[in-house]
């Protein structure tokens, strides 16, 4: 028998929570005003995962992009349960922190969102299984794989 | 390894607002101040003058949810916060045509910002609706035209915020130290220069909205300086409505926040004053503004059925320029529906001084307290539609499914008389 020991990235905690699920890996950032619809499906027809889905999933992107009213696009799939577990991200963007924190505000519902550096960002991989624990009183976040 | 979240240097009353003191209203606000000054390491908040609130157009549950907690929770804004567009014209309300949802939940949603206290501006032009902040103060303000605006032409200092932040400012009176509120990140990384252009392009209004996506294509959210345009802030409201149409158009076509005009707008009386170092530099061409022209019309087709002008808000001295151009001449086609949207408060002004008759006897209609870009506005069988603005011509193709010709005041006026689209070509030689 094989033992593989977990491995664990470490990084920064942009808004707390935890979460466990499937990495869905974007190429490219996603404007959720315009480019995500009501279902957590990407519309963005441009965009290199055209119609992916990335509800109930962990959402990898490099960084955000496109109009401040995506707060309320995400704060509303966290709302509905359309919208990701986690968000795991190169640059933090301040916008979907804002969604996260109202969210977490008025639903009770906190969906952690971590910054990782290109090393550690660079492990992870699309449809690999992960968990996030991101402690409002810790300073690091974690990424187990 | 990455460096931890760092903490923010919170002032006793700061903290005491966090911890409830001034009651669970701005408790929550200032969570969500303090969690964002966490996310994007600035060290400390900083007090604001005013705020602009941008979460009155309607875009799903969430939004009310949050706008309606802080009424219920006795929330109040601490300084003065004039409101943006909402989904309604409150003054017109048979003009919009919105399924029952949005029409109730818009309404709720724009009473619940003046139960917070809020003022009824409705308006994306606030700054010529009596709200002009100081240069050099620091304020929240959200809308991307009147941030552009706020931070390059009167001086004034926000970053670029947005839906339930500028409440959460609004409320506590405070925002994260951090972005366009440092000198050092007021500072043109890039120089546009149109120096070599003919600056006789430069006296239409259309010229300055293709302006607009050169600066947003080229800068993105970078500041830029640019060079050798024509123009003076206190002409009686021209450059002023130019540089408006501009900045409008860049922070559609890229994330512009802040723009130098070297000579005209207030940080820039030189290059050197507001040029970083190592800044990069464009030369740009007559081809260069025809091009960012072209891409403002879907259609090259001389069929129209409506002109909609006044995004961002029209204003007085705007008014006054159309009704000179209309002058006694002959009124609009009857086949075409001729739109300005404004603030209730520049219509209010324009009637008095006679300037607003003068488009209503010719036919047009106003829109208040919305926009026709972003509310069901339009009749469903136009298709073909003529504006000078450069941010309605980015925005109405993909919100609206309608087709835009770019023109300049006098071509819109022409080609509403005739019915069809006429150009002036003269003017881009």
């Amino acid at each position: 028998m094989v033992v593989t020991m977990a491995k664990v990235l470490t990084g920064k905690v942009s808004h707390p929570g935890t979460a466990e699920g499937e990495v869905l890996l974007l190429t490219e950032p996603v404007s959720f005003w315009g480019g995500v619809d009501h279902h957590g499906e990407i519309i963005d027809v441009h965009h290199a995962q055209h119609k992916a889905k990335m509800t109930n999933k962990i959402l990898v992107m490099p960084s955000g992009r496109g109009s401040s009213s995506a707060t309320a696009v995400l704060a509303e799939l966290i709302r509905t349960g359309d919208g990701p577990l986690a968000i795991i991200m190169l640059q933090c963007d301040t916008i979907l922190v804002i969604g996260a924190l109202v969210s977490a505000e008025i639903y009770g519902i906190s969906m952690p969102i971590v910054e990782l550096d290109q090393e550690q960002y660079a492990q992870l991989s699309d449809g690999m299984r992960v968990s996030v624990d991101a402690y409002s009183d810790s300073q690091i976040a974690t990424v187990t794989l | 390894m990455s460096s931890g979240s760092h903490s923010v240097t919170l002032t006793a009353q700061e903290q005491a607002m966090l911890d409830g003191a001034d009651g669970p209203a701005v408790a929550m606000c200032m969570r969500i101040i303090v969690g964002v000054a966490r996310a994007n390491g600035a060290k400390k908040l900083i007090e604001i003058e005013s705020a602009h609130a941008d979460g009155t157009l309607y875009h799903g549950e969430a939004g009310l949810d949050f706008t309606e907690k802080l009424v219920a929770l006795g929330g109040k804004v601490k300084v003065k916060t004039t409101t943006n567009v909402g989904s309604l014209d409150l003054l017109h309300p048979d003009l919009v045509h919105g399924d029952e949802t949005l029409m109730s939940h818009g309404r709720r949603l724009m009473d619940a910002h003046i139960a917070l206290g809020c003022e009824p501006t409705w308006s994306c032009a606030p700054y010529q609706a009596g709200h002009r902040p100081a240069f050099g103060s620091h304020v929240a303000w959200a809308e991307s035209n009147a941030i552009a605006f706020v931070n390059s032409v009167l001086g004034a200092r926000s970053d670029r915020y947005g839906d339930f932040l500028d409440l959460s400012a609004a409320v506590t009176g405070r925002v994260p130290f951090g972005g366009l509120h440092h000198d050092a990140a007021r500072k043109a990384v890039l120089v546009l220069d149109f120096s070599e252009v003919d600056s006789r392009m430069f006296s239409e209004d259309a010229a300055w909205a293709a302006l607009g996506v050169l600066l947003g294509n080229r800068a993105g959210t970078r500041v830029a300086a640019m060079v050798g345009l024509p123009g003076d802030l206190s002409d009686g409201g021209v450059t002023e409505d130019r540089l408006k149409g501009m900045g409008a158009t860049s922070a559609s076509a890229g994330g512009v926040g802040l723009f130098h005009v070297v000579g005209i707008t207030p940080e820039a009386p030189t290059l050197e004053a507001i040029v970083a170092p190592n800044a990069e530099y464009l030369k740009m061409t007559a081809a260069d503004v025809r091009e960012a022209r072209d891409s403002l019309s879907t259609t090259s087709s001389d069929k129209l059925d409506a002109v909609s002008l006044g995004t961002p808000h029209f204003s007085v001295d705007e008014f006054r320029a159309l009704s000179e151009v209309i002058g006694d001449g002959p009124k609009f086609a009857e086949q075409i529906d001729f739109y300005i949207s404004t603030s209730r408060d520049v219509m209010a002004r324009s009637k008095e001084l006679g300037y607003l008759d003068v488009f209503l006897n010719a036919g047009g209609r106003v829109v208040t307290d919305t926009c026709t870009y972003v509310t069901p506005v339009l009749n469903r069988n136009v298709k073909n539609v003529m504006t000078n603005s450069g941010k309605w011509a980015w925005y109405a193709p993909g919100n609206l499914g309608i087709d835009t010709v770019l023109g300049s005041l006098s071509e819109c006026v022409a080609s509403a008389r005739a019915g069809k689209v006429v150009r002036d070509e003269s003017l881009w030689s």
